[in-house]
């Protein structure tokens, strides 16, 4: 399972890169392996929209299972990535690059500081095997 | 009666669940009402009970023995000895859509070859498994569109000459729903132009639902106004009579997002209403906002063809808590029933079944215009159904056809006060000239007895 070091994570295992006041958002290695393959990504915010932490973002369905990704911090929608829409394999193969899932321009810097780390969503992993 | 436990199977279950005896386990029913007497005449024999139905169904008047005007939404079309026996055959007749449905392939395939017959005629590229019936159908339409714009456009226009019974269940569906606006003016019924829809569009618009050929009969081009549904950023949905569409120019040509209908007129007798069959078609790109089921074609892993359920977009078994769709059967049976009707028919029978309803309602309509009193819309465009204004009050009339063996029109006053006098006559294939004849001959004495 890879958890790149510069990223934070959420508890519903969303990870967040911030650039600037841009947050990327997407769902991680762990998150991808535990749905299998994906084969549906739905946007349930457009671009424009403003988010509260916790709000649905996104829908994703798997051959097993549908699930939500919850945006990790508030703002506003900046860009979906609209190539998930036909390529939504991407979020197995590269979840943390080319399957990115939503950039947020976020309003409030102290919900990105609150994340778990790297190495603490590790742990936090490990503890629900 | 055959119950499949056995007694010490019941005793083993029982234990398990830690209760010593079955009534026990049904205590928490009030003691009065867990085995009320129920006054029952004596049993039957099979004889007995056979003779008592047959006598029953006597009562009633079948089209069998009436001479059928009567359309609105039920067709009294002819049925290929072919389409029963086929369906009666056990490995279909009993057969429950499993689930573990790739495990009978037979139900699979006959619904696969369902929906591309369906996706062919309604000119669509997707169909799914079928729905319960018409009315279902298009309130699937809505409820897809509703998904679609994700509750963000919440305002439903519904042409005033869809079907009466489908606008109820579009209410039904909707209603569940918070904040929906339902457009309807049923004052506007007579209309043709669908202008007057157009003005209720906005960008709150999530659907506009029309019939074609509509309540009334009339067939309407609506190739420039699914135009201006589109401009305004809505969606479009055509519930369709498919006999019609042997003749009519599909609703792809308007840029229909839904096409849907009732499907009874495929094979399916009338039989007090059902059951029927809804179908369900719509663009490649609406695909994961439908309810139901597609079936697929696809190869196994020695590389044999084989059908699979392909997608169920909506329903719980993947989506779970998250479905938004729990109608998870379909009519499997009817839609066998319409596959078979469509395969015996061909393209070109389709067409002269249609053709043949066409005239011999040109034929009907053109006669009853002859007799003094009785009025045809000229300026209507109709298919095999349309509207005659009377000059006695419909029901009158409609008594003295069936006293006579003919079974009337629908009486529109009870549907729309603005139409009293007013009945629908619908004519199919089966109607003979001598039908049509007779028909005319009774209205015309039906008038002059009153």
């Amino acid at each position: 399972m890879k958890t790149p070091e510069n990223l934070k994570y959420g508890k519903t295992d969303e990870w967040v890169r911030l650039d600037g006041n841009i947050a990327i958002i997407g769902i991680s290695d762990y998150a991808q392996d535990q749905l299998s393959d994906i084969v549906y990504v739905e946007f349930n915010k457009d671009v424009g929209e403003v988010v509260k932490k916790g709000d649905i973002l996104s829908t994703i369905e798997s051959v097993k299972a549908a699930g939500d990704v919850v945006s990790p911090v508030s703002g506003k929608v900046k860009e979906v990535n609209e190539i998930l829409s036909t390529k939504p394999e991407l979020l197995n193969d590269d979840p943390y690059e080319q399957g990115w899932i939503c950039k947020v321009e976020i309003s409030n810097s102290v919900e990105y500081e609150a994340l778990m780390t790297a190495k603490e969503y590790e742990s936090y992993c490990s503890e629900r095997h | 009666m055959f119950i499949p436990h056995t007694d010490s199977e019941r005793q083993e279950m029982l234990k398990c669940i830690g209760k010593d005896s079955l009534e026990s386990l049904f205590s928490d029913i009030p003691e009065k009402y867990r085995f009320p007497k129920l006054d029952l005449p004596p049993a039957l024999s099979e004889m007995e009970a056979l003779q008592e139905l047959t006598e029953l169904a006597s009562a009633n008047n079948s089209c069998d023995e009436l001479i059928c005007f009567l359309g609105a939404g039920s067709y009294n079309h002819y049925i290929p000895a072919a389409v029963d026996m086929l369906l009666r055959r056990g490995d279909f007749f009993t057969a429950y859509t499993p689930y573990q449905p790739e495990i009978s392939q037979g139900t699979l395939q006959a619904v696969f070859e369902f929906q591309s017959l369906i996706a062919n005629l309604t000119g669509m590229e997707v169909s799914n498994a079928s729905h319960y019936d018409g009315a279902t159908a298009c309130a699937e339409a809505c409820l897809s569109a509703y998904h679609h714009f994700r509750g963000k456009r919440n305002k439903f226009i519904i042409s005033p000459s869809l079907h009466p019974h489908y606008c109820d269940t579009i209410r039904t569906y909707l209603g569940a729903l918070d904040g929906i606006q339902i457009m309807d003016k049923s004052e506007s019924i007579q209309q043709v132009n669908p202008q007057f829809l157009a003005e209720q569009i906005d960008e709150n618009t999530a659907l506009v639902i029309v019939q074609y050929p509509d309540f009334l009969g009339r067939v309407v081009d609506f190739t420039s106004f699914g135009k201006t549904v589109h401009e305004a950023g809505s969606l479009f949905a055509v519930a369709v009579n498919p006999i019609a569409l042997g003749l009519l120019k599909p609703p792809s040509e308007f840029d229909a997002d839904f096409v849907v209908g009732e499907g009874q007129p495929l094979g399916i007798p009338m039989s007090f209403g059902g059951p029927y069959l809804g179908f369900f078609a719509t663009k490649s790109e609406l695909i994961r906002k439908i309810s139901g089921r597609i079936v697929g074609e696809t190869v196994d892993g020695k590389g044999n063809r084989g059908y699979v359920l392909t997608l169920t977009a909506r329903e719980q078994h993947i989506r779970r808590e998250k479905a938004t769709s729990n109608i998870c059967t379909n009519q499997g049976l009817m839609a066998l029933a319409a596959t078979i009707y469509m395969s015996l028919l061909g393209k070109s029978g389709l067409r002269k079944v249609a053709e043949l309803c066409y005239q011999k309602a040109h034929y009907a309509s053109e006669q009853i215009a002859k007799i003094s009193g009785f009025k045809i819309r000229k300026e209507w465009i109709f298919f095999n159904e349309f509207v005659v204004e009377c000059p006695e009050n419909p029901k009158t009339i409609n008594d003295f056809l069936l006293h006579e063996g003919v079974l009337g029109g629908l009486d529109l006053g009870d549907y729309y006060p603005e139409m009293k006098n007013c009945i629908l006559f619908a004519v199919t294939e089966k109607n003979t000239k001598e039908d049509i004849d007779i028909l005319t001959e009774l209205l015309e004495e039906a008038v002059a007895n009153g």
